[in-house]
C-alpha cells in the first residue's frame, strides 16, 4: 500500500485546461467581418439576424448530434421533425387567428408559446414513434440506416403534401413581434432578438440538464462510451430512445421557430436545412452539444455575411467553412473522446 | 474444491462470420483470484465479453451464481453483480474523475468509508478527484477503471490485461493493489500476459490457445512446470523475471 | 463454361447464376438492341434511351453502394457535371465533334478531381461522415448551377444543337431499313447503346478484378480489409473515382439524348433518389441489379406514373375524401419513398437476389 502511494505522488498535477479558441471563433469571426460589411448599422442587422440563425439551427442539430453520439445512428430523417413541427403550428393558428393579430402582447407571445408546445409535443410523439417504427430494425446498420431514414424523410415530406397541399403556405408573426427595434442607426428584427434568447434559455437549460443531474452524467458517458456504460448496469437503449424523443420534440421547436422566421412553409424546409445541420454538427465534432452550438453560430455568421457580401455563395460558403475547419481539426471544433 | 461463482459450459462465441471460441469450459471458484492466461489472440477478451453479454454466446451457457445469465443483457448481467474492466479501460475521458466513479455506484454516492480505502490504494485518484480523465496517465486511467469496478462490493471481477503497457514500478503497485482486494475476499477473473504478475497473484490458472481452455488446475502447480509452460504459454526462462 | 470461352471474357467471369435471371438479362439486351426495330415511335425509343443511360447511372451507384458499402449522395451532381459538360461545351463553341470531346473530357477531370478530393476529405475521417459530405457538396452545387446564369442558364439550362450526324435531321441512307428511316436519332440511340454496352461490361470487369474483390473485402469488414494492410481510404476513393467518372459520362449521354440540360434532369434530388430505388430494387451488390433495376422503374415510370394519375382521378370522381390526394400523379415519390423503404427492410438482395435464391 505505501509503495503505491511513494511513486504516483511524484506525477505532477495535469493543468486544467479548457478549450476556448473555437468558441472564440464566433466573436473573432464577427469582427473580422465588420470591415467587409462597412457600414455598422448593417453589421448589427446582420449579426443579429445569424445568432438568430444560430440557435435555431442549434436547437434543431442538438438532438441529431446526441441521437449520433450515444447509438451511432446518423437520422437521415431529421428533417422531418423539423417540417412537421412548422407545419403543426398551422393547428394552432387555426383557432387561435384571433391571438395572432391582437394588439395584446401577451396573446401574441401566448399564441407562440402554444405553437411550440403543440409542435414539441406531436414531433416527440413522432420522434418516438420514428425511433420504433423505421430505426429500430437497422441499428448498428450504417448502410441501411442511412437508406431507410432517407426513405421515411421522403415519405414524411410527400404526406405533408398530401395532408397540408403542395403549395407553400404564408406565415404571419403575431402582431406584437413585428418589425424591429431601432437602437441608434441600428435595426434589430424583434422576432430575431426572441428567437436569441429562447435558443440561449434552451442551451441554459441543456447544459444544466446534462452538467448538473445523474441523467445529464449517463448521456455524456454515453456519448463517449456506450457499452462501458452498459457494462456499469445502465439501460442505454431508454435513455436513448429518452433522447430521441427530446431531439424530435427539439427539432420541432426548431421547426417552429425557422417556419415564423422564413415567414412561408415548405415541405422540403426540413430537407434544406438538413443540409445545414449535418455541417454544424461535422464542425461541431459529432456527438457533442457544445461544438454543436458554435458551429451552428458559425455557420450561422458566415452564411449571413457572404448571402449580404456574395449571396450566391452562400451555402458554398458554410461547405468552405467546414472543410476549413476539419483541416484545422479533422475530428471536429469539439471532438468527442471515443474508444 | 470450492463452490463456483462463474461457470462456462461449452461456450461458442461468433463475430460477424468468425468463429472465435469453441466450446469454452472454465470456472471461477468463489472468494479466489483465477488467472486466465493464453497467448495474443487466444480469445482471453472474447471470452470475458461473452460472459458480459457484449457479445452473444451462440452456443452453450454461462451460469453466475447459480443463474443462467447467456441470455440476459449487459446492464442486467452488471446488476447481477458483475464488474468489467475492459481491455482498453473504457474509461470515459471527458468526465471528471469523480463523475467516472459516481456512475460507477448505483445509487449515485460513494460510501466515504470506501472511498478512503480505494484512495488509499491508488492515491492517485484522491489527487485528481475533479479532473478530467482523459488527462490522466495511462497507468492512473488503468488505476481508475479498477477502482470503477471496486467502488461498491461486487461479486465478481473481470478484469482485461491491467498491467498493460505499464513501467515494472507500476506494475508491482497494482500486484500490490490486487493483493489488498483479494484479502477482501473478492473474487476476480483476471486476464494477463505478465506471467511475473499472474504467478504472485493466481490461486488458479486457465489457459486459452486458439477459442479454446487448453490447461486448467492450480496456480502454483504451472508455476513450478516450466516445461508445462513451455508448451502452454511459449514462454522462454527469461520471462520468469 | 470453359474460362476461355468468349463469354467468360466479355461477363469477366461474373455469370448471371440464375435461369431466370438470364432470360431477363437477355431480353433485356435484345429489346434495347433492337428497340428503334421493335417499337417505332419517339415515345418508345425515348424510354429505351433512358435506361441505356440509367442502367450506367445506376450500375456506377452500385460499385458504391453494393460493392464498396458507402453511400453517396451526389452522383447526381457527377451526372449532372457530365450533362453540363456537354451543353457548356455545345451552347458555346459549334455544334462538332471536337467541342463535344472537349467537354466530355473537361467534365471528366472535373468530376474525378471533385470526387478524389471529397473522397479524400472525408472518407479519411469516418466513412460515415461521406453520406454526409457528399449531400451538402450537392445541394450545394446543384444551388450554384441553378444560379450561375450565364454559365450554366440558370434555373432554365441550356438546350443547344448535337453534331450534324445525331441530329434528326440526318439520313444515313436514303432508304428506311426494315421499315424504318435511320435518321440521326437512331443513330444517337445507338451511340447511346453501345456506350453504355460497353461502360457496363467495363464496370462488370472492374467489379471482378482484384480491385473489386478488395473493395468487397472492405465492404464486409473494413476493420479487418485494413488489418490485412489495405490502404481502406484509397480503395474507397478510387472507387468513389471511378463511379464518379462513369455517372459523368451516364450525363453526357443524357445530354446528347435530350438536347437539353437543365437543374432538373440533371441535378435534382428526385432523380438521386430514382436511383437509389433502382439500385435497390435491382439488388445491391451486383450489376445485373442495376439492368434490371432501372428497366423495371424506368417502364413503371413512364406507364404506371400515367396508370396511378388515372386512379386518382376514378377516386375523385367517385367522391372518396382524401384518397385521391394520395394517388395524385404528383404524390409518385410517395410511393416510391415507401417502396423504397420497404424494399430496404424486407426485400435487401432485390430482384436478382431473389432469382438467384429461387434456383438454389
Ligand atoms: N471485432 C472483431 N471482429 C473480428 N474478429 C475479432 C474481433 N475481435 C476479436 N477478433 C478475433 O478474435 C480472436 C480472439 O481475440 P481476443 O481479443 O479475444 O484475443 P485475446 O486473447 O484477448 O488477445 P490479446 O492478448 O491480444 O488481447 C482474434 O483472432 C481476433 O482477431
Ligand atoms: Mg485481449
Amino acid at each position: 500500500m505505501t509503495a503505491v502511494a511513494a511513486t504516483t505522488e511524484t506525477v505532477s498535477l495535469p493543468k486544467v485546461k479548457t478549450d476556448w479558441l473555437p468558441a472564440l471563433l464566433v466573436p473573432i469571426l464577427a469582427v473580422a467581418a465588420l470591415p467587409l460589411v462597412g457600414s455598422f448599422s448593417t453589421w448589427v442587422t446582420l449579426t443579429v439576424a445569424a445568432l438568430a440563425m444560430g440557435m435555431m439551427i442549434f436547437l434543431m442539430a442538438s438532438g441529431l448530434t446526441l441521437v449520433f453520439g450515444l447509438m451511432d445512428v446518423l437520422n437521415f430523417g431529421h428533417g422531418v421533425f423539423i417540417s412537421f413541427g412548422a407545419y403543426v403550428s398551422l393547428m394552432v393558428l387555426g383557432p387561435l387567428a384571433g391571438w395572432v393579430e391582437s394588439p395584446n402582447i401577451w396573446l401574441n407571445i401566448g399564441v407562440l408559446l402554444a405553437c411550440i408546445v403543440v409542435a414539441m409535443l406531436v414531433t416527440g410523439a413522432l420522434g418516438y414513434a420514428f425511433e420504433r417504427v423505421v430505426i429500430r430494425p437497422v441499428y448498428g446498420q450504417h448502410l441501411k440506416q442511412i437508406l431507410i431514414t432517407m426513405g421515411g424523410m421522403i415519405v414524411a415530406e410527400q404526406m405533408i403534401h398530401v395532408i397540408w397541399g403542395a403549395s407553400p403556405i404564408p406565415l404571419r408573426l403575431p402582431e406584437g413581434l413585428r418589425g424591429a427595434i431601432v437602437v441608434g442607426e441600428a435595426a434589430m428584427e424583434k422576432y430575431r432578438v426572441i428567437a436569441v434568447v429562447l435558443g440561449l434559455l434552451v442551451f441554459g437549460l441543456m447544459h444544466l440538464l446534462l452538467n448538473r443531474t445523474k441523467i445529464g452524467l449517463l448521456i455524456r458517458a454515453g456519448v463517449e462510451n456506450a457499452e462501458m456504460v452498459e457494462a456499469l448496469g445502465y439501460r442505454i437503449r431508454r435513455l436513448f430512445v429518452g433522447v430521441f424523443i427530446a431531439g424530435s420534440a427539439l427539432a420541432g421547436l426548431g421547426g417552429v421557430l425557422w417556419a415564423f422566421y422564413r415567414q412561408t412553409l415548405t415541405a422540403g424546409m426540413g430537407m434544406e436545412v438538413n443540409v445545414l445541420i449535418f455541417i454544424v454538427i461535422i464542425i461541431g465534432g459529432l456527438g457533442s452539444i457544445g461544438g454543436c452550438f458554435v458551429g451552428a453560430l458559425l455557420v450561422a455568421l458566415v452564411a449571413n455575411y457572404t448571402g449580404f457580401l456574395a449571396p450566391k455563395l452562400a451555402l458554398g460558403s458554410s461547405i468552405l467553412l467546414m472543410v476549413l475547419i476539419l483541416l484545422w481539426r479533422p475530428q471536429g471544433l469539439y471532438p468527442v473522446a471515443k474508444r | 474444491m470450492k463452490d463456483a461463482i462463474l461457470r462456462l459450459d461449452g461456450v461458442h462465441t461468433h463475430i460477424g462470420q468468425y468463429h472465435i471460441l469453441h466450446g469454452i469450459d472454465l470456472v471461477v471458484p468463489r472468494g479466489q483470484l483465477t488467472m486466465l492466461l493464453g497467448r495474443n489472440g487466444a480469445g482471453k477478451t472474447t471470452t470475458l465479453r461473452t460472459i458480459m453479454g457484449l457479445w452473444q454466446a451462440s452456443k452453450g451457457h454461462v451460469h453466475f451464481d447459480g443463474r443462467d445469465i447467456t441470455k440476459l443483457s449487459t446492464p442486467d448481467i452488471a446488476q447481477a453483480g458483475i464488474a468489467y474492466v475492459p481491455e482498453n479501460m473504457g474509461i470515459f475521458a471527458d468526465l471528471t474523475v469523480r463523475e467516472n466513479m459516481i456512475l460507477a455506484a448505483r445509487n449515485g454516492e460513494i460510501d466515504p468509508k470506501r472511498l478512503k480505502w480505494i484512495f488509499g490504494l491508488f492515491p492517485a485518484l484522491e489527487k485528481f478527484w475533479s479532473l478530467a480523465a482523459g488527462t490522466l496517465s495511462g497507468g492512473q486511467k488503468q488505476m481508475l477503471a479498477i477502482a470503477r469496478a471496486i467502488v461498491e462490493p461486487r461479486e465478481l471481477l473481470l478484469i482485461d490485461e491491467p498491467t498493460k503497457g505499464l513501467a515494472p514500478a507500476i506494475i508491482m503497485n497494482m500486484i500490490q493493489a490486487f493483493r489488498e482486494l483479494k484479502s477482501t475476499g473478492a473474487t476476480i477473473l483476471l486476464v494477463e500476459q505478465n506471467f511475473m504478475a499472474a504467478r504472485l497473484l493466481g490461486d488458479s490458472v486457465a489457459v486459452m490457445d486458439d477459442g479454446r481452455v487448453v490447461h486448467r488446475g492450480a496456480m502454483a502447480e504451472l508455476a513450478e512446470d516450466t516445461t508445462l509452460q513451455q508448451k502452454l504459454l511459449g514462454l522462454s526462462m527469461d520471462a520468469h523475471q | 463454361m470453359l474460362p476461355n470461352n468468349p463469354i467468360h471474357s466479355i461477363l469477366s467471369g461474373d455469370y448471371p447464376r440464375s435461369k431466370a435471371l438470364s432470360v431477363a438479362l437477355v431480353i433485356v439486351l435484345v429489346s434495347l438492341a433492337f428497340a428503334p426495330f421493335l417499337f417505332p415511335g419517339s415515345q418508345p425509343l425515348n424510354v429505351a434511351a433512358k435506361i441505356c443511360v440509367f442502367v450506367i447511372l445506376v450500375a456506377s451507384y452500385d460499385l458504391l453502394l453494393g460493392y464498396t458499402g458507402i453511400v453517396s449522395f451526389a452522383h447526381t451532381m457527377f451526372y449532372g457535371i457530365g450533362g453540363y459538360g456537354v451543353a457548356i461545351a455545345m451552347y458555346n463553341f459549334n455544334a462538332g465533334w471536337g467541342a463535344l470531346g472537349l467537354g466530355v473530357l473537361a467534365a471528366l477531370v472535373l468530376a474525378m478531381l471533385l470526387a478524389l478530393l471529397i473522397g479524400l476529405f472525408s472518407l479519411r475521417v469516418r466513412a460515415i461522415f461521406f453520406a454526409m459530405i457528399t449531400l451538402a457538396v450537392a445541394s450545394a452545387f446543384a444551388i450554384l448551377a441553378s444560379q450561375l446564369n450565364e454559365i450554366t442558364g440558370g434555373e432554365d439550362g441550356r438546350s443547344y444543337r448535337i453534331p450534324e450526324m445525331l441530329r434528326p435531321a440526318f439520313r444515313l441512307f436514303d432508304e428506311p431499313v426494315l421499315g424504318v428511316m435511320i435518321n440521326g436519332r437512331i443513330l444517337t440511340y445507338y451511340l447511346i447503346f453501345f456506350a453504355a454496352l460497353i461502360l457496363f461490361l467495363l464496370a462488370l470487369r472492374v467489379v471482378n478484378s482484384p480491385f473489386g474483390r478488395v473493395l468487397q473485402a472492405i465492404r464486409e469488414n473494413d476493420f479487418r480489409a485494413e488489418a490485412l494492410g489495405y490502404r481502406v481510404v484509397v480503395y474507397r476513393s478510387i472507387a468513389n473515382c471511378l463511379s464518379a467518372g462513369m455517372a459523368t459520362l451516364a450525363g453526357v449521354l443524357m445530354a446528347l439524348w435530350l438536347r437539353y440540360t437543365g437543374p432538373d434532369t440533371t441535378l435534382s434530388f428526385a432523380i438521386m433518389i430514382d436511383i437509389l430505388l433502382m439500385v435497390v430494387i435491382g439488388g445491391m451488390g451486383t450489376l445485373y441489379g442495376a439492368v434490371l433495376g432501372a428497366t423495371i422503374f424506368i417502364l413503371a415510370q413512364n406507364y404506371l406514373q400515367v396508370l396511378m394519375g388515372q386512379f386518382s382521378g376514378m377516386l375523385e370522381a367517385a367522391g372518396i375524401p382524401l384518397l385521391p390526394g394520395l394517388f395524385h400523379a404528383d404524390r409518385w415519390l410517395l410511393w416510391l419513398g415507401i417502396l423504397f423503404v420497404l424494399s430496404v427492410y424486407f426485400f435487401p438482395v432485390g430482384i436478382v437476389g431473389k432469382l438467384r435464391q429461387m434456383k438454389s
